[in-house]
């Protein structure tokens, strides 16, 4: 008996992936080889299922499928072992014989991800590990959503599998304690893994894997497993109300549109309903984070129906507790746009000049295009032109390239 | 974050180098295991060595828009030998690998100390919010 494969097929089989993933680990007892032997069960599922139809247990038959193999490994490696001593030693050798799936456990996906975003790990390993294990990707795709053959990436995986073995992380829920320490790399991958997406979403990488959809769905994830921690909820909030604006901030040519001149009748309004509800509701639970302001200012952006009705002493007002609670030389670059739109653009380029000598961002392409974009509204186009091309030198980003040149033509051009 | 490096030894007319056996097949074994290194660490995008600039065509539109070859090269100018195309954490692990590159073994085993020019590509970082 099996069900025909449709639209929401794929979601239900990469749900199952960390649930698959933690059952199997924890009885055999090696998180790397039964990540290799999920996502092998994984390959094997998106072959058949869309053919055969979806078996009646797929979570059975994910397991059954990743415990064959991991079964395989382990009876290999004996008759190896037992090729090299005389005497095997099997003790840290375990197959299981009772039925795996009865061991699911709700908390294995959180596991997971603590696992994956490890701290002894770079951001791009933990990345792709975390799209893996957690997300149920397979490796071509997170290949083909970064841009690099899937050799690289499966090795990527695989070292970041070492690390973490080399870091000797049991596989066990962290105490709340370390929890808590841990969740902001948490926080940091998943909206790493949205910004990602939310950027390559331009132009001629719009054939790659929708990173953006997946950050939400893992961020949905989170928010589930942890629904009482409101950085979390400000998180998948920030991104809904973030992702609202993707068919509206490109244009015919691929053209990167800024926020204000956005046709905002193309903005996803169930996506920001949501994300003003997700984000009020965190915001009742009194501690105030990072990602609950940047919501917070997204959804004010979301809120104006036209960019000239946009509260931008609210604004104001939010980057200026975000300077008390994430202090960074981004959030000051981001205040004196505030400040220019509040009390004039002459006021944000004073501010400016206290990060000319921050060496976090001094040559950063985006400190120039601020500085260019309020000289543009003083009326010093000279200076403004100048300061556009610098930036456009900077970036490493093309669409953005594309505009900031665009922008300094545009200057030029209306000079006298 | 993606770069490239790029190893520009060559000089137009001069053809392989005249080196000895043993200092070649060094060379060679450093330049293959390098690539090894930089696939398993899972940072390579790809490589590709260039034939010889005396294979090179310069070419340019015509009037009518067809192809006007040209094949000879000033003597003086350096060519583009290969390059590396990697996906790193860093610039400064770019510029880690770059110096690698360029202490690539020559004549009596001696660092070539090549320069290596190092571009990132316009592929990303992405614009953060943060």
């Amino acid at each position: 008996m099996t069900k025909p494969w449709d639209a929401t097929s794929e979601h239900l089989l990469r749900e199952l992936a960390p649930q698959v993933l933690g059952a199997v680990a924890r009885r055999f007892r090696d998180f790397s080889s039964a990540e290799d032997a999920v996502q092998e069960a994984m390959i094997a599922a998106f072959r058949q299922w869309p053919q055969e139809g979806i078996p009646d247990n797929p979570r059975g038959w994910l397991i059954q499928v990743a415990t064959r193999r991991m079964t395989d490994q382990v009876r290999s490696e004996i008759a190896r072992r037992e090729r090299e001593t005389v005497v095997a030693s099997e003790t840290d050798i375990v197959i299981p014989t009772v039925d795996i799936e009865s061991d699911m456990d709700p908390d294995d996906t959180l596991i997971l991800l603590f696992m994956c975003c490890h701290p002894a790990l770079t951001s791009s390993s933990a990345i792709a590990l975390t799209l893996r294990a957690v997300g149920g990707l397979t490796t071509a795709e997170i290949a083909n959503a970064f841009l690099v053959p899937e050799a690289t990436m499966a090795q990527r995986i695989s070292r970041a599998k070492q690390n973490i073995k080399a870091s000797a992380t049991p596989f066990r829920l962290p105490s709340l304690q370390e929890r808590a320490e841990r969740l902001p790399a948490v926080l940091h991958v998943l909206y790493l893994i949205f910004n990602e997406g939310y950027a390559s979403s331009i132009g001629a990488h719009l054939q790659r894997f929708d990173l953006a959809r997946e950050a939400i769905r893992l961020t949905r994830g989170a928010k589930a497993l942890l629904p009482e921690d409101a950085e979390v909820t400000g998180l998948l909030a920030l991104m809904l109300l973030t992702d609202a604006r993707r068919h509206a901030r490109t244009g015919p040519d691929e053209e990167l549109i800024p926020l204000d001149k956005q046709d905002r009748t193309l903005w996803d309004r169930a996506a920001i309903s949501e994300g003003t509800e997700l984000l009020t509701a965190a915001l009742s639970r009194g501690s105030v984070g990072l990602y609950q302001l940047q919501a917070a200012v997204a959804a004010v952006h979301d809120e104006a129906s036209r960019a000239e009705d946009t509260d931008w002493p609210q604004i104001l007002a939010l980057y200026e507790l975000l300077k008390r609670v994430a202090p960074s030389p981004m959030v000051t670059l981001n205040h004196a746009i505030a400040v220019a739109m509040v009390h004039g653009a002459s006021k944000g380029l004073e501010l400016l000049k206290t990060l000319d000598t921050d060496v976090r961002i001094s040559g950063h392409y985006r400190l120039d295009a601020v500085r260019a974009h309020l000289l543009e509204m003083v009326g010093d186009y000279e200076s403004a032109i100048k300061h556009y091309r610098i930036a456009a030198s900077r970036t490493t980003n093309i669409a953005e390239q594309n505009y900031l040149m665009t922008q300094a033509a545009r200057l030029a051009e209306r000079r006298p | 974050m993606k770069y490239i490096l790029m190893m520009n030894t060559m000089k137009a007319g001069r053809g392989v180098p005249e080196w000895a056996h043993k200092d070649l097949q060094a060379h060679i074994a450093f330049m293959m295991g390098l690539n090894k290194d930089l696939r398993q660490s899972g940072e390579f995008v790809s490589a590709e060595g260039l034939a010889f600039p005396d294979q090179a065509k310069l070419v340019r539109a015509g009037k009518d828009g067809l192809p006007i070859t040209d094949g000879v090269f000033p003597e003086s100018k350096e060519f583009l030998a290969g390059y590396w195309i990697l996906d790193v954490d860093s610039p400064e692990r770019a510029y880690t690998i770059a110096a690698k590159v360029s202490a690539a073994p020559g004549p009596g085993g001696a660092p070539l100390n090549m320069p290596i020019e190092v571009r990132p590509i316009m592929s990303g970082p992405p614009p953060e919010m943060l």
